[in-house]
């Protein structure tokens, strides 16, 4: 009998999902060829290119955002509110229906674990769409006047890291308030938003409601910048979150971002010491660490410093590297070469900086891009580790003595996202939580998402809320009273 | 407020030897020396605990592994009968099936143990004679604990005397809720010492205490009293054993071995019926705990039921096909 516990490996089976060899844009309710050079899309944890798709130029772009206008001017904006309601309910039962599908394109295209892929994105996808449809036909009683009306044609660019997640944050709520669509997924993970374009069409959505046009920065860049667009949304990454704002400024247009962050996770002494650490864990773990909020700044007390990372340490060596399709997988694979670049960079200026990185003993596959939980210790505010957003399974830990040095080393950020607060006492969470300028803070958690509740930030954090009657907002025209 | 453990010495290796024990001797000395310890232990909270265990609970274990695991399993299997009803015939039965699980299959492992009333020990010793399974009595006037401490010990020396190698106790419930622990250890102490050479396992019964704080701190006040295993339950109240409840009596034995050196083993009992419960029970010993205590030296499953089950998935995996509840013997 061995000692030792090798759980043998489970994989999803890929045959769930078709791939086509390639995909065009999602314009007007038809499949059309994009008329830039075709991109292709790969399986980060094999390299393995999965599949091409199109490229849409400023054209492109034009036609879809025509289409969208049609659209809201003849059918959506027109229809009655409960209709549309029944639109986003098909679309959320289609999600379910097809989840497993969705589940497994997304960890092929994008590296995450099956186990996340189907246990989060997918289902908190779908729950989006079901809230959302809830105030279809409620949106006077959301708060925002007595008759809110909606901007009419909204462009949307979305990041990798939850690349169905996010097209649920942002389509479901547009279509709720009555906006048509024109989103551009990000280049390195287009496919489930092309699976989603079917689910419209299953779902008899009219034509030229949503659209999906892929490509790089620069389809991006002609969605945010089309005359036509009534309103941005964006989520990714501070620096380009900085060039639509200028894009965008003195124009009509409305504008929503949603940018990086570099969020504190605060642990005290008398904090649920082993739930803590799989906050811990979780908060900077999940999806590789390609989360904008994840909880990348460990703030623990002194006193129980060596005692939570021996635990951390302890924990993280038995996460499990590897194929996303795997269910037993904790950690899937980097989602592009180029991140992975960047997280090595900036892995390295840590210990250039004098912190000490801690990585524990665990196989990479060969092929694809990798890199094994980190933890950073001694790191100091001044640090760049401390500072900088590095978008992967990278954790920096940093030491406080008291609660004022706890809130003020947390505060001393330029992002503002999300703050975590692990203690066994009530009254410290919420003089605590009251105190972090972050548009999310945990108690006693981490990374906990729900369609009810406001999402967002502060200071390079972005601005505007996603999700909850707050969210709403965002795509609604206020006619207050 | 400060933790108990000393995290210099959870860190590097600088522990007292196994067996030691002395390092929280101080603790002990008085009610509220222990009930500040007690209290000073990391809290529980119980949503990040569920969660845990749930999360561990959707481990995919396929192929060789299930084998492995259902092989594991049934060597852990304390095989149980405790009712009024039991009789000697009852109990030669149930140990014939403790040797062999599965007639067919000389290849399945034996059990680890038969647990049966402390008057019955001597029939089990008898007919498990020279098979290497153990014979475990509940004792301590079990399942309630409710008498006399003079009982409870003439209970324990009874059970011994006609051949048990291991005592399952109870302790009691009453005397911990109103926080009496100095009288809870001082009986585990008691019993420990007449048990002699057989091992102590303490039912804490767990869904008596409710709490999962309360289940960390019985834990620790039952190791501290020298208990070789923390066992859950005692399968006479609901809920039983829990993932939950095993996780942190995981957390509890892992800490109390990093903290002293010595290794205490944990007997979920009561409510594991399935082949899948008990492999979502090995998967959390795994990744909690850890390798150390997958063998039934460390880890034990109290059941009556779970034995058929695992051996219909045993089947299964043999043959490919699933057979019915009379491919087994009924005990």
């Amino acid at each position: 009998m061995t000692q030792l516990f090798e759980y043998a490996p489970a994989p999803e089976s890929r045959s769930i999902v078709d791939v086509a060899p390639s995909y065009g844009l999602f314009v007007d309710g038809e499949f059309v060829d994009g008329s830039g050079e075709p991109m292709k899309t790969v399986n980060p944890a094999t390299e393995e290119v999965l599949s091409e798709v199109a490229v849409g130029t400023d054209a492109d772009v034009d036609r879809a955002v025509r289409a969208a206008r049609r659209a809201f001017t003849r059918v959506w904006g027109p229809m009655r509110p409960a209709d549309r309601g029944k639109y986003l309910f098909r679309i959320a039962r289609l999600l379910q229906e097809r989840a497993r599908e969705f589940a497994v394109l997304e960890s092929l295209d994008n590296g995450k674990p099956i186990r996340e892929s189907r246990d989060v994105d997918v289902p908190l996808a779908a729950a989006h769409f079901f809230y959302h449809a809830g105030w279809a036909d409620k949106l006077e009683y959301a708060g925002h006047g007595p008759d809110p009306r909606p901007h009419g044609v909204a462009g949307q660019v979305i990041p990798w890291n939850f690349p169905l997640l996010m097209l649920a944050w942002k389509v479901a709520p547009a279509l709720a308030t009555g906006n048509t669509v024109v989103l551009k997924p990000a280049e390195t993970t287009p496919l489930t938003a092309l699976l989603f374009a079917e689910v419209c069409r299953q779902a008899d959505l009219p034509p030229g409601v949503v659209n999906v046009v892929t490509g790089a920065g620069e389809t991006g860049r002609a969605v945010v910048e089309h005359a036509d667009v009534d309103k941005v949304a964006f989520t990714g990454s501070t620096e380009v979150g900085r060039s639509i704002a200028r894009a965008v400024a003195g124009t009509r247009k409305v504008l929503t971002l949603e940018l990086g962050g570099k969020a504190a996770n605060i642990v005290f002494d008398d904090a649920p010491i082993d739930q803590a650490v799989e906050g811990i864990v979780r908060g900077i773990f999940f999806n590789q660490g390609h989360v904008c909020c994840a909880g990348s700044r460990l703030l623990v007390q002194e006193n129980v410093h060596d005692e939570v990372v021996a635990s951390l340490q302890r924990r993280i060596g038995t996460l499990r590297v590897g194929d996303p399709l795997d269910k037993n997988t904790d950690i899937g694979a980097i989602n592009s070469a180029e991140q992975l670049a960047r997280i090595r960079e900036l892995s390295e200026i840590g210990e250039a900086e004098g912190a000490h990185r801690w990585q524990p003993a665990c196989d990479l596959p060969d092929r694809g891009y990798w890199f094994p939980p980190t933890v950073f210790t001694d790191v100091s505010p001044a640090h760049r580790i401390a500072r900088d957003e590095v978008f992967g399974p990278v954790l920096s830990v940093l030491t406080f003595r008291t609660p004022d040095e706890a809130v003020a080393k947390a505060n001393n950020s330029t992002y503002g996202l999300s703050a975590g607060v692990w203690t066994e006492k009530g009254s410290r969470i919420l003089a605590i939580t009251d105190r972090l300028r972050a548009g999310v803070v945990w108690a006693n958690t981490f990374n906990q998402f729900d369609p009810t509740s406001p999402f967002g930030g502060y200071k390079q954090s972005g601005y505007g809320r996603e999700g909850g009657r707050q969210g709403l907002a965002a795509y609604l025209r206020s006619t207050h009273p | 407020m400060t933790h108990v453990l000393d995290p210099g010495t959870l860190a590097a290796g600088t522990r007292p030897g196994p067996g030691s024990g002395t390092a929280f001797d101080d603790v002990t000395r008085s009610d509220a020396a222990l009930r500040a310890f007690l209290h000073g232990l990391p809290g529980v909270d119980q949503v990040g605990a569920e969660q845990r265990a749930a999360t561990l609970g959707t481990r995919s274990i396929k192929t060789t592994a299930k084998a492995w695991a259902i092989d594991t399993a049934i060597s852990m299997v304390d095989l149980t009968t405790l009712e009024g009803a039991d009789t000697p015939g009852k109990v030669r039965s149930l140990a014939a099936k403790a040797r062999r699980p599965d007639p067919t299959d000389p290849t399945c492992p034996a059990v680890a143990a038969v647990c049966v009333y402390g008057d019955l020990a001597g029939v089990a010793e008898e007919a498990l004679a020279g098979s290497g399974v153990k014979v475990a009595a509940v004792a301590t006037a079990f399942p309630s604990g409710r008498a006399s401490r003079a009982v409870k010990l003439a209970d324990v020396r009874d059970a011994v005397a006609a051949g048990a190698d291991e005592i399952d106790m109870v302790i009691d419930r009453g005397a911990f809720l109103a926080g009496r622990y100095l009288d809870v250890l001082d009986e585990i102490v008691a019993v420990k010492e007449a048990c002699g050479t057989a091992h102590l396992k303490v039912i804490l019964e767990t869904g008596e205490l409710v709490t999962y704080d309360n289940a960390r701190r019985a834990s620790w006040l039952a190791m501290l009293a020298g208990g070789d295993f923390v066992k859950t339950s005692t399968g006479k109240v609901s809920p039983a054993a829990t993932l939950p409840v095993c996780l942190v009596m995981l957390e509890a034995v892992r800490d109390f071995r990093a903290a002293t050196g010595r290794q205490v083993g944990v007997k979920p009992a009561g409510g594991i019926r399935t082949t899948k419960d008990a492999i979502k029970h090995l998967v959390l010993v795994n990744e909690t705990a850890g390798g150390d205590w997958l063998s039934p030296d460390w880890f034990r499953i109290g059941a009556s039921s779970l034995l058929n089950d695992l051996l219909l998935q045993r089947q299964k995996l043999r043959t490919g096909h699933y057979s019915g509840p009379d491919h087994v013997s009924v005990d």
